[in-house]
């Protein structure tokens, strides 16, 4: 007979004989938490930027000025630096990630593989702030000698490839690169191990190569959940704050090439919030925090939907 | 013939590439670590630097100990509010999480997962600086908690499932109510997941710098209030790394080192930790 103690059923039948299980209730109500401070956040955000959205406008998100002076704010250079940076990162990540995801996936070797993997989520745990000094003192000045110069100086009469400097986008996208690495190995990884056995067999059943069956049986398959961590890390990338503010030269303006000075939505407000008076600047800020966490939320939500119906196959 | 030999060729093309970029992949962090220990090592050789607090550029003697206290008080506290209610929620997903509101809050603290930190930090300043006017290391910590939570709450849960299911209808069937079988059952046998939860989100708040600009702000003085502002080990990376001061950036890279040590000593004892709690759980 199936009672409240039948642990197959979690929900008790309709008409329960015993008392209402108190423990599910408390447990329930605690792990609301995540969701309620998921939706405080964006309400005090909105209520917080609310003077800065009904001043401005929509004219805030075309706007270039960024003046406190004059009160003009205008987050378009803001945007541009975010999604950039974070482009040029994954683009640099994605083909590193998903080969690392490949060999992580294979069996056997599980030694060399457990220690790969350990390796490459060590580097998901150093803290953003080092991988900021590191590349302030040593991926920028590199980046400058052994990548920008020699290419500004051949390809230099492309406009968005002169005038280099250590401290530019560039810069900054390689070091979201190294750090959204992780991210995107580790979920590559469980989406590709999700493949179903069976069809990786036939490919090689039929005598193809690694290779083709990589290429046309597994990533094919797990195409959706790989685009699902694609964008999992470009959500990461978007709000990363502290490294990329101690790279990216901090000037707020759409750059005339990669290799120039640029600002990020995270960035602005990690470096002005705290000096931010009066009613409609710091009210800006938020803004801009606003306009970065609605997007990546957006992201997030279907990045997670795809990543879970990619591996909710590894069941059937 | 000729046709298999360029699939071959390819085939092997392909795995050379493959493993190149792998290795690619680890170039970074031997490169931070290694850069990080030799620029760090100079700083972390003198005892003072634990011992002290900062000074003024130009005289000696500069420590981080006003960091260190602050980053372990920060930390501690989100903990005390992040820890509790996330093994609890955690253990709502792993034992009642079926239906359709188990999934929204998976979901939604996924989602949490990825959030901005930095926007994490406005509202963490929204809710408890602006309206006291000052800023204080409890909304530093309020704010690391948000960040902790979702993280010791879905490991929680894949260590709670973990769990055979005999264990908890061998309790069930000797009477115990669902409470006590969940936290005097099936928790203490999941404990090793649940520390390792909890290590996880201790690490990743401890590298934190974003949500305690302007929550905590930092403190140049030693101090043990947490009602006032406090330094953190990530913020005076940050705070030192950017000024034009050899012996400050110094300091920069020896409170890195520290920071790393911290960090990764950290994940390496929760992975310990799992790895036994992977071998009970066979046993049960």
């Amino acid at each position: 007979m199936a009672t409240a103690t039948d642990t197959t059923l979690a929900v008790p039948r309709k008409p329960s004989p015993t008392p209402p299980d108190r423990f599910r209730l408390l447990t329930a109500v605690v792990s609301l938490a995540a969701p309620a401070a998921l939706v405080l956040i964006v309400l005090v955000l909105f209520q917080q930027a609310w003077p800065a959205v009904t001043h401005y406008g929509l004219r805030f998100l075309v706007g270039t000025n960024w003046n406190p002076v004059t009160e003009e704010f205008g987050a378009l250079p803001g945007i541009f630096g975010t999604v950039s940076t974070s482009l040029i990162a994954l683009a640099v990540a994605l083909p590193v990630g998903v080969a690392a995801a490949l060999v992580l996936a294979e069996q056997g070797q599980a030694a060399i593989r457990g220690l790969i993997g350990t390796g490459i989520e060590l580097l998901a745990a150093i803290p953003s702030v080092v991988y900021g000094i590191w590349a302030l003192y040593v991926l920028g000045p590199w980046a400058f000698d052994h990548l920008e110069t020699p290419i500004s100086d051949r390809l230099g009469f492309i406009g968005w490839l002169s005038s280099p400097s250590p401290r530019s986008l560039f810069t900054a996208s390689l070091v979201l690169a190294v750090m959204i690495l992780p991210t995107l190995t580790a979920v590559s990884r469980d989406v590709i191990r999700a493949v179903p056995r069976g069809l990786k067999e036939n490919a090689v059943a039929l005598g193809a190569t690694w290779w083709e069956t990589t290429w046309r049986v597994i990533l094919p398959s797990a195409r959706s959940g790989i685009i699902g961590a694609t964008i999992l890390a470009l959500g990461r990338a978007l709000g990363e704050t502290i490294a990329v503010t101690m790279i990216i030269g901090n000037n707020y303006q759409i750059p005339p090439s990669i290799f120039s000075p640029a600002y990020t939505l995270a960035s602005v407000i990690a470096n002005e919030f705290t000096e931010a008076t009066g009613v409609l600047y710091p009210a800006a800020l938020i803004e801009l925090a606003l306009v970065l966490i609605l997007v990546t939320l957006t992201l997030n939500v279907v990045a997670l939907l795809l990543v879970r119906s990619t591996a909710a196959r590894a069941v059937v | 013939m000729n046709r298999n030999v360029l699939r071959l060729t390819a085939n092997r093309g392909a795995i050379g590439a493959a493993y190149v970029l792998t290795i690619l992949a680890l170039i970074p962090l031997a490169l931070v670590l290694a850069y990080t220990i030799a620029k760090g090592l100079p700083a972390v050789t003198h005892p003072e630097f634990f011992t002290n607090v900062e000074r003024p550029v130009g005289i000696p003697g500069s420590g981080i100990a006003h960091a260190i206290v602050g980053t372990l008080m920060l930390v501690g506290i989100a903990s005390l509010g992040a820890i509790p209610v996330g093994v609890l929620g955690g253990i709502f997903l792993a034992e009642y999480g079926t239906g359709r509101m188990a999934d929204w809050i998976r979901l939604a603290s996924d989602v949490l997962i990825g959030t901005p930190s930095i926007a994490i930090g406005l509202f963490a300043y929204a809710l408890l600086v602006a309206p006291f006017h000052h800023f204080s290391g409890l909304a530093g910590s309020a704010a690391l908690a948000v960040l902790m939570l979702p993280i010791v709450m879905r490991t929680t849960e894949s260590a709670v499932r973990l769990i055979p299911g005999g264990l908890r209808e061998s309790g069930l069937a000797l009477g115990l109510p669902r409470w006590r079988v969940s936290l005097q059952l099936i928790l203490p046998a999941a404990a090793p997941g649940v520390i390792t939860g909890g290590l996880l989100s201790v690490a990743r708040a401890s590298g934190e710098t974003a949500p305690l600009l302007f929550t905590s702000f930092g403190n140049p003085f030693l101090s043990f209030d947490p009602a006032q502002p406090l330094e953190a080990l990530p913020h005076i990376v940050y705070k030192f790394a950017l000024l034009p001061y050899p012996s400050l950036q110094e300091q920069a890279w020896g409170a890195a080192l520290v920071l790393v040590v911290m960090v990764l000593m950290i994940n390496l004892a929760s992975r310990y930790v799992l790895r036994r709690q992977i071998r009970l759980a066979g046993q049960l």
